[in-house]
C-alpha cells in the first residue's frame, strides 16, 4: 500500500518538474485542464482486482516502477524504423519517438486544402480553435485514474483534423516507437483525430518496440466522427513483451457516420484497452474488431462500450484470441441500449482458442437493454484447435506444425480479412506466420 | 503393397479391431462391407493414423515399411489417401489452398519439384473434370457449407490430385444419388492402375456396379468374418448381413 503512495507522490512530483519544463507555456488554456486533472489524479486510486472493471487484472507488476515521464531528446535513424512500416504502402507518416512527435522521421504528404495529420504540441502552439473544441471532451478524465494521469502530463500525441467533405485518399500510418535503455520510461501519447461531415479517413495507430525494454505506455485516444463521416481505424499493438500498455480509446459518432476499428494487439506484458463508441445520433454504424495473440506470461485485457443512446444504430463486435503458454485474455463487452434506441441492432461475439492448459480466457458480456424493438445478440467461445479439422489436414499430407499453422490463421482470418488497407493486411499476414511457427 | 496381420485396436479400453487379416496388392480392388459398427471406420482410422486408437496386437506392413510406425502426414506422403466417411469442414481454409499446401508437403518429402502456381491451376481444373465439382467450391473453405454429395465428390477430387498409390473410400458412396455415384466411382476408375490399389468400405452392393471389386470381404464384430469374390456382395445384398452373424452359417459356407 506504502509503496502505491509513493508511486502517487511520485507522479505528483514528476508533474512539479513538468510544470517546470512547460516554462511560459503554463498560462496556456490547457494549463488548467492538466492541474485540474492531476488534482484528480490525487484523490483517485490504481485500480485493484477488488474492482469490478479489474477483476481479472492484476496491475500490480506494473504499479512496481517507477515509470519516468520521457523528455524526448531520443533520436532514430531512418533505418531503424523500416522494418515497422508497412512496405512501401503510399501513406502520411507520423513517427513519435517515446511519445513526442519526430518531425524528421515523419512524412507528411501535401494535403488538400484544410487537412492537418501532425502533433497535438503543434496544435497547442497554434491555439487551434478546433482543439480546444474537441480535446479532452470524450474521454473524461474524472472517473479513470489512468485518463487523469494522461491528461495532467498532455504534451504530444497525434492530432488529424479532416474538414467537411475532404476525403484523405491515403492511410496515415502513426507510428509510436520506443526506445530507451532500461530508464523505465513512460510515454503519454494524447490523440485527437476529428473527421468532419462527409469527410472520409483511415488511420493507423501502431506501437512498436526497438528492443525488450521495460516501459509504460499510458495513451489516450479520442475519435470525432462527425455527420455521415467514415472513418477506419486500426490499433497496432506491438510493444515490447515486457512493456505496460494503457490505453483508452473514445469515439463519439454523429448521425450517420460509420466508424471501423481493429484492434491487433500481441505486445506487451500487461495491456488494458478500453474502447467506447457512443452514437450522439442516428443512423450510426460501428464495428470493433479485435485480435489478441499472447504468449508467455502475457496479460491482455480489453474492455469496450456500445451506447447506443440513439435509435436506428448498429454495432458489430468480434474479437479473437489465440492464447498459448500461461498467457490470460479478458474480454468484457458491454453495450448499452437506451430507452430511446430503438430498432438497434447489436452483435458481439468472442472467440478463443487456447494452446496450452496454462492459458486462461475471462470472456463477459454485458447486456443492458432497455428498448424493446432491438436485435442484439452475443455469443463466446473458448476452446482448443479442432483435432478432426488438425487429423484431417494431416491426413492430406501436410505436417503437424504447418497444419496447426494453417488452422491458426484460418481463425484469426475472418478477423485480418476485414482490414481494408491491403499493406497492413500483407503485414499482420507475415507477422502471423512467424509468430505461430512454433506453436 | 499392404499387408495386415493379426491387427488388435483399442478405444479407450474397448476392443473394438479383434484380429483384422488382409493382404492388397497393387493394382487390386478391396471391397470391405459387413453391418454398422463392425468396424470398417475404425480400420480405415487406425491404417490413416488417427489418435485415440491403441494398436494392441498385429502389424501392418505397407510397401515394405512398417506403417504403424509412421505419423498420419508420413503415410499420406508415402501415398495412402483416406476418403472420409463425415469429411470435416475447415472454415477459413480454402480447398486451394489445402490441396496446393498438401501436394508440395507431398513432393517435398518425395524430394519432387513443386508445382508452380500454372501448374498446379492446371492440374486441378483437369482433375475437377473427372468430379464434375463445381469451380466456385475450390476457393470456398474446406466442405463448409457443402451438401453430403459435395462433401463425397470434394473427396475424390482431393483423391484425383493427390494420386495416392493406396486409396481408402470410407462409405463414400453413402446418400449419394445415383449420379453422383456414378461420378464417384468415375473418379476412382479413372485412377485405377498397375500400381495403385483402392480399397473400397461400402455398405451397399449398388457402388459395386460401378466399381467391381476383385476381392470382397465381410468385417464383423472386429474380424473379417468371409471374404470371396464380387459375387458375395450380391448375396450379401440379398440376403441381408444376419446370416453372416451367425456362427453356424459361416462353417457352412
Ligand atoms: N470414438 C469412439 N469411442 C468409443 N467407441 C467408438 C468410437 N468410435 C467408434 N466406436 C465403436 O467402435 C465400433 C466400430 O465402429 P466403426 O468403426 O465406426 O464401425 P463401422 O464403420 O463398421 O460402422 C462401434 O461399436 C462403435 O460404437
Ligand atoms: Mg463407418
Amino acid at each position: 500500500m506504502s509503496q502505491i503512495l509513493d508511486l502517487k507522490n511520485w507522479y505528483l512530483s514528476n508533474f512539479k518538474s513538468f510544470e517546470h519544463s512547460l516554462n511560459g507555456e503554463s498560462n496556456h488554456p490547457i494549463h488548467a485542464l492538466r492541474k485540474q486533472a492531476i488534482e484528480r489524479f490525487s484523490e483517485l486510486n490504481f485500480p485493484t482486482t477488488h474492482d469490478e472493471d479489474w477483476k481479472y487484472t492484476n496491475i500490480s507488476s506494473l504499479l512496481k516502477y517507477n515509470f519516468k515521464p520521457s523528455v524526448g531528446r531520443y533520436k532514430l535513424k531512418r533505418e531503424q524504423i523500416t522494418s515497422l512500416l508497412f512496405g512501401d504502402m503510399k501513406c502520411s507518416l507520423l513517427v513519435f519517438i517515446n511519445g513526442h512527435y519526430s518531425e524528421a522521421l515523419s512524412d507528411v504528404k501535401n494535403f488538400s486544402k484544410g487537412i492537418i495529420a501532425g502533433s497535438i504540441e503543434a496544435e497547442l502552439k497554434n491555439n487551434s480553435e478546433i482543439l480546444y473544441k474537441h480535446f479532452g471532451k470524450y474521454a473524461d478524465y474524472k472517473e479513470q485514474i489512468f485518463t487523469a494521469l494522461s491528461t495532467a502530463f498532455t504534451k504530444d500525441g497525434a492530432f488529424v483534423y479532416v474538414p467537411d467533405g475532404k476525403i484523405v485518399e491515403d492511410p496515415i500510418h502513426i507510428l509510436f516507437v520506443s526506445s530507451s535503455e532500461n530508464e523505465n520510461i513512460i510515454s503519454q501519447p494524447r490523440n485527437l483525430f476529428i473527421a468532419g461531415k462527409n469527410s472520409q479517413v483511415s488511420i493507423i495507430e501502431h506501437y512498436a518496440a526497438l528492443n525488450e525494454d521495460v516501459y509504460f505506455t499510458n495513451s489516450v485516444t479520442e475519435i470525432y466522427t462527425d455527420e455521415n463521416a467514415v472513418v477506419d481505424y486500426m490499433k497496432l499493438q506491438e510493444e515490447s513483451k515486457k512493456a505496460f500498455h494503457v490505453s483508452r480509446i473514445e469515439v463519439s459518432q454523429e448521425r450517420n457516420s460509420n466508424f471501423t476499428s481493429h484492434s491487433i494487439s500481441m505486445g506487451s506484458e500487461i495491456s488494458r484497452n478500453d474502447i467506447n463508441a457512443k452514437f450522439n445520433n442516428d443512423g450510426g454504424e460501428s464495428t470493433l474488431n479485435g485480435l489478441y495473440i499472447l504468449a508467455g506470461d502475457q496479460l491482455f485485457d480489453t474492455h469496450t462500450l456500445i451506447d447506443h443512446a440513439k435509435p436506428n444504430c448498429n454495432s458489430h463486435e468480434h474479437y479473437k484470441g489465440i492464447l498459448t503458454d500461461k498467457s490470460r485474455g479478458v474480454f468484457n463487452g458491454k453495450v448499452i441500449v437506451r430507452p430511446d434506441a430503438q430498432k438497434t441492432n447489436a452483435f458481439q461475439e468472442n472467440n478463443n482458442i487456447i494452446l496450452s492448459d496454462g492459458a486462461l480466457v475471462n470472456t463477459k458480456p454485458q447486456l443492458e437493454i432497455f428498448a424493446d424493438d432491438v436485435k442484439c445478440s452475443h455469443g463466446a467461445t473458448i476452446g482448443r484447435l479442432d483435432e478432426d479439422a488438425l487429423f484431417y489436414l494431416k491426413s492430406r499430407g501436410i505436417g503437424e506444425e504447418k497444419s496447426k499453422i494453417i488452422l491458426l490463421h484460418a481463425f484469426a482470418s475472418d478477423i485480418v480479412k476485414t482490414i481494408k488497407v491491403e499493406a497492413v493486411k500483407k503485414y499482420l499476414e507475415a507477422i502471423l506466420e512467424n509468430r505461430f511457427q512454433h506453436e | 503393397m499392404l499387408e495386415i496381420k493379426n491387427l488388435h485396436a483399442n478405444i479407450g479400453n474397448k476392443e473394438i479391431l479383434k484380429g483384422i487379416n488382409l493382404k492388397v496388392n497393387a493394382g487390386e480392388v478391396h471391397a470391405i462391407m459387413g453391418p454398422n459398427g463392425g468396424g470398417k471406420s475404425t480400420l480405415a482410422s487406425v491404417l490413416a493414423g488417427k489418435e485415440g486408437y491403441v494398436v494392441t496386437k498385429g502389424e501392418v506392413i505397407y510397401n515394405g515399411k512398417n506403417l504403424l510406425e509412421l505419423s498420419p502426414e508420413d503415410r499420406a506422403r508415402e501415398g495412402i489417401f483416406l476418403a472420409f466417411q463425415y469429411p470435416v469442414e475447415i472454415p477459413g481454409v480454402s480447398n486451394t489452398n489445402l490441396l496446393k499446401t498438401a501436394l508440395n508437403e507431398i513432393k517435398k518429402y518425395r524430394g519432387e519439384e513443386e508445382l508452380d502456381a500454372m501448374e498446379f491451376l492446371t492440374l486441378i481444373k483437369q482433375r475437377m473434370k473427372i468430379v464434375e465439382l463445381d469451380q466456385t467450391l475450390l476457393s470456398r473453405s474446406v466442405n463448409e457449407g457443402f451438401s453430403g454429395g459435395e462433401k463425397k465428390r470434394n473427396e475424390i477430387f482431393q483423391m484425383a490430385v493427390l494420386e495416392p498409390k493406396l486409396a481408402i473410400l470410407d462409405e463414400t458412396d453413402s446418400g449419394l444419388d445415383i449420379d453422383a455415384l456414378r461420378i464417384v466411382a468415375n473418379g476412382v476408375n479413372k485412377l485405377k492402375s498397375k500400381e495403385r490399389a483402392t480399397i473400397v468400405i461400402t455398405h451397399y452392393q449398388r457402388l459395386l456396379d460401378y466399381i467391381v471389386p476383385d476381392v470382397v470381404h465381410v468385417l464383423y464384430n472386429g474380424k473379417i468374418v468371409k471374404s470371396g469374390g464380387k459375387e458375395l456382395a450380391l448375396e450379401l445384398e440379398e440376403k441381408g448381413y444376419d446370416w453372416i452373424k451367425d456362427p453356424k452359417e459361416l462353417i457352412e459356407h
